[in-house]
């Protein structure tokens, strides 16, 4: 099976307000694929979906080719066990020291001695460069280290699947350029299929092997970064290009300008 | 680790607890009506039992010796059945009489226990047979009503 | 307007009643979920005794205060009216009937559900603002045993602890007031207060009492928080109505389970 993750024909509604509608997307096994798109086009609700948070009114989800939302608890938790998750700002926790936010997942699911749990947390924190600061607290951090070890605490595990909620927000360019390094580098380090989800442009295309653009919960657009980049649907370009106008409209909808001012009629 | 110290500390809070709950029990609470003393239980029957109730005391010559157990209503003879549980350490003898008397003027009823003189103990199971019932206030007013009219009566005579 | 009024104000008065059930079986499921896990969360003491330490320990200051200065003004306002009736020396029965049956659970509690609660609440609306709570779960932890379980068990503790020790102190406190201030006999305040105190009916039922008050102020407290929403204004409103639920609750408890305890 060459697809780790499967979506098909999704349909999800948030109360009556549709998000997606008819979604299909295929995640291959050991790939970076990012899903991209404006705010509010449905990218997280899409992550959400595969972690079994959400249930879709309608299609499917495969993860290893079992459907996430026909497993029951136990099930869903044996899946979850399988899948790491970055959340966008960390969420770290708050009452737990740097080392013992990396060392729960381990603790939680293994029985590993001590000594061990030791090793391996060290070594996550190593491969995300704050073995050194394993004792401090999660409000002696800055957001760029929680957002580091949120990642290896996300890898704790050595997941199949790692999915990426939006890595880069926030962040200055130096701790951009890090993280983007560490999503790859741990990605073909693990043989694992990662999913991230952003709207930075430069970060994402420089690592992704594959893109899906969403737009109002389709997608619109999907491809490798380079013909992307030369893609000529308007929604892409403006998103590629950073133009202000465009599909996704400057101005907020409503009445024209010459109708606020009472221009009309005006030469 | 501060492990340590948090265990210590909530050991102190149980340990608070324990304490303050035996205070309660012991100095603000009546703790002889959880005795596990032992008891022997005597019955005797009453007229009328006024307001005595379940748990209220046994004394003779004004000491606590005993607890009320069970009241209960005999449907032949028409009279209350009151089970008495009495202390094993004090012992009475079988022709004991007991009265139902009132602590203060209107406060709550109890049993008093009056030695008799007989050789042999009340033992468990034993009935009482001279027994005084409560005096209900109702009747001595009528009582002294009646002989204050009485008085009246003789005197005009 | 499209109906006439009186359907429109049946149909709202229905669709009122309809919330309130829905609320009701809401609150009422995720009570059974709680208490589903609550076995499984002994397996851990070391959290349960954390969360004691935090719920209790923290709290102990305030209600020992609290608990003095009741204790101070029964033995203040009570002697004043019992010398009306001759009665002044019953005034350390007044005192701990007062406070065993009635002030030492209810006043806990509501203190309790000022203090600890709102903290509780806090907490769980924080962790769920900061996406702690879905981290765990996908990571295949089920907060509301890892989490949520622990914090209950604790509270669950420490109320009758708490309890206990206001009447306690509240006790001395009145001991304090009436013997040494005022001047009543310390023999009749100690010995009418031990011929009228019954450790079964008064004691205990005032500690069953505060177990019951324990239950509902922490799972107010709890399911508050973790139905909050996500933001500044949802987890403060949501303290704010820990306080208002749960105040509102040891009342309306402690009126029910005076009725059964304390009248034949």
């Amino acid at each position: 099976m060459s697809n780790l993750v499967e979506i098909r024909d999704l349909h999800f509604s948030y109360g009556d307000r549709p998000i997606l509608a008819n979604l299909s997307m295929d995640f291959p096994r050991g790939k970076l694929i990012a899903v991209m798109g404006g705010s509010g086009s449905g990218k997280t609700t899409v992550l959400r979906l595969i972690g079994g948070q959400l249930r879709p009114q309608q299609g499917t989800v495969t993860v290893g080719g079992e459907n996430v939302h026909q497993l029951d608890t136990e099930g869903l938790y044996r899946l979850r066990r399988k899948m790491g998750m970055l959340f966008q700002f960390g969420a770290l926790f708050t009452d737990l020291t740097v080392f013992e936010n990396v060392a729960f997942p381990l603790r939680e699911h293994t029985d590993l001695p001590e000594e061990l749990i030791r090793d391996l947390v060290l070594m996550r924190l190593n491969a995300v460069g704050l073995r050194n600061a394993h004792a401090l607290k999660t409000n002696e951090i800055s957001g760029g280290m929680a957002r580091r070890v949120a990642l290896a605490r996300a890898v704790a595990l050595d997941p199949q699947l790692i999915m990426y909620d939006e890595p880069f927000a926030g962040l200055d360019p130096i701790s951009m350029g890090v993280t983007a390094n560490l999503i790859r580098n741990l990605t073909d380090a693990l043989g694992s299929t990662a999913i991230l989800v952003s709207h930075d442009v430069q970060e994402t295309f420089h690592i992704a092997d594959y893109v899906y653009f969403m737009s109002a919960g389709k997608v619109v657009a999907a491809g490798t970064p380079d013909e992307l980049r030369q893609s000529t649907h308007p929604y892409v370009k403006q998103f590629v290009n950073a133009e202000p106008d465009g599909p996704v409209p400057f101005h907020y909808p409503g009445k024209s300008l010459a109708e606020d001012f009472g221009l009309e009629g005006v030469q | 680790m501060h492990r340590k110290s948090i265990d210590v500390w909530v050991g102190l809070f149980v340990l608070l607890g324990i304490v303050a709950l035996l205070f309660l029990a012991l100095k603000a609470g009546n703790m002889s009506s959880v005795s596990f003393a032992k008891t022997y239980s005597i019955t005797g029957k009453f007229d009328n039992i006024g307001g005595l109730k379940r748990q209220s005391p046994v004394k003779a010559a004004g000491v606590v010796v005993g607890r009320v157990g069970d009241i209960s209503f005999d449907n032949t003879t028409f009279q209350a059945i009151v089970r008495l549980d009495m202390d094993e350490g004090h012992k009475f003898p079988k022709d004991s009489s007991l009265k139902i008397l009132t602590s203060g003027l209107l406060g709550e009823q109890y049993v008093g226990i009056e030695a008799g003189g007989d050789d042999k103990n009340l033992v468990q199971g034993d009935r009482i047979t001279h027994t005084q019932s409560a005096a209900v206030l109702e009747d001595l007013i009528n009582q002294f009503i009646y002989s204050k009219a009485a008085e009246g009566k003789d005197a005009n005579k | 307007m499209s109906q006439p009024l009186p359907s429109r104000f049946l149909g709202a008065i229905g669709g009122f009643v309809l919330d309130v059930l829905a609320r009701l079986g809401t609150v009422t499921r995720s009570f059974l979920q709680l208490t589903a896990k609550l076995p499984g969360a002994l397996r851990r003491p070391s959290l349960i005794s954390e969360q004691v330490h935090f719920i209790g320990n923290y709290s102990l200051l305030i209600i020992l205060i609290s608990g003095l200065f009741v204790g101070m003004v029964l033995a203040l306002q009570g002697y004043y009216t019992l010398s009306q009736f001759g009665a002044s020396e019953n005034l350390g029965q007044l005192v701990a009937l007062s406070l065993l049956r009635e002030l030492g659970p209810v006043v806990t509690a509501l203190l309790f559900a000022g203090r600890a609660g709102t903290s509780l609440t806090a907490e769980i609306g924080l962790m769920k603002a900061g996406e702690q709570l879905a981290a765990m779960e996908m990571m295949a932890v089920n907060p509301i045993q890892r989490v949520l379980a622990p914090r209950f068990w604790g509270g669950l503790i420490s109320m009758p602890i708490l309890a206990t020790a206001f009447s306690a102190i509240g006790i001395i406190g009145g001991y304090l007031v009436g013997v040494q201030l005022i001047g009543v006999d310390e023999g009749a305040f100690w010995s009418q207060m031990q011929a009228n105190i019954d450790v079964r009916r008064d004691v205990l039922n005032g500690v069953l009492k505060s177990f019951i008050f324990g239950i509902a102020v922490t799972f107010t407290a709890l399911f508050q928080g973790y139905e909050s929403q996500p933001t500044p204004e949802g987890v403060s409103r949501a303290t704010t109505r820990t306080v208002v639920v749960a105040s509102l609750m040891v009342l309306g408890l402690d009126f029910i389970m005076t009725a059964l305890m304390f009248t034949k």
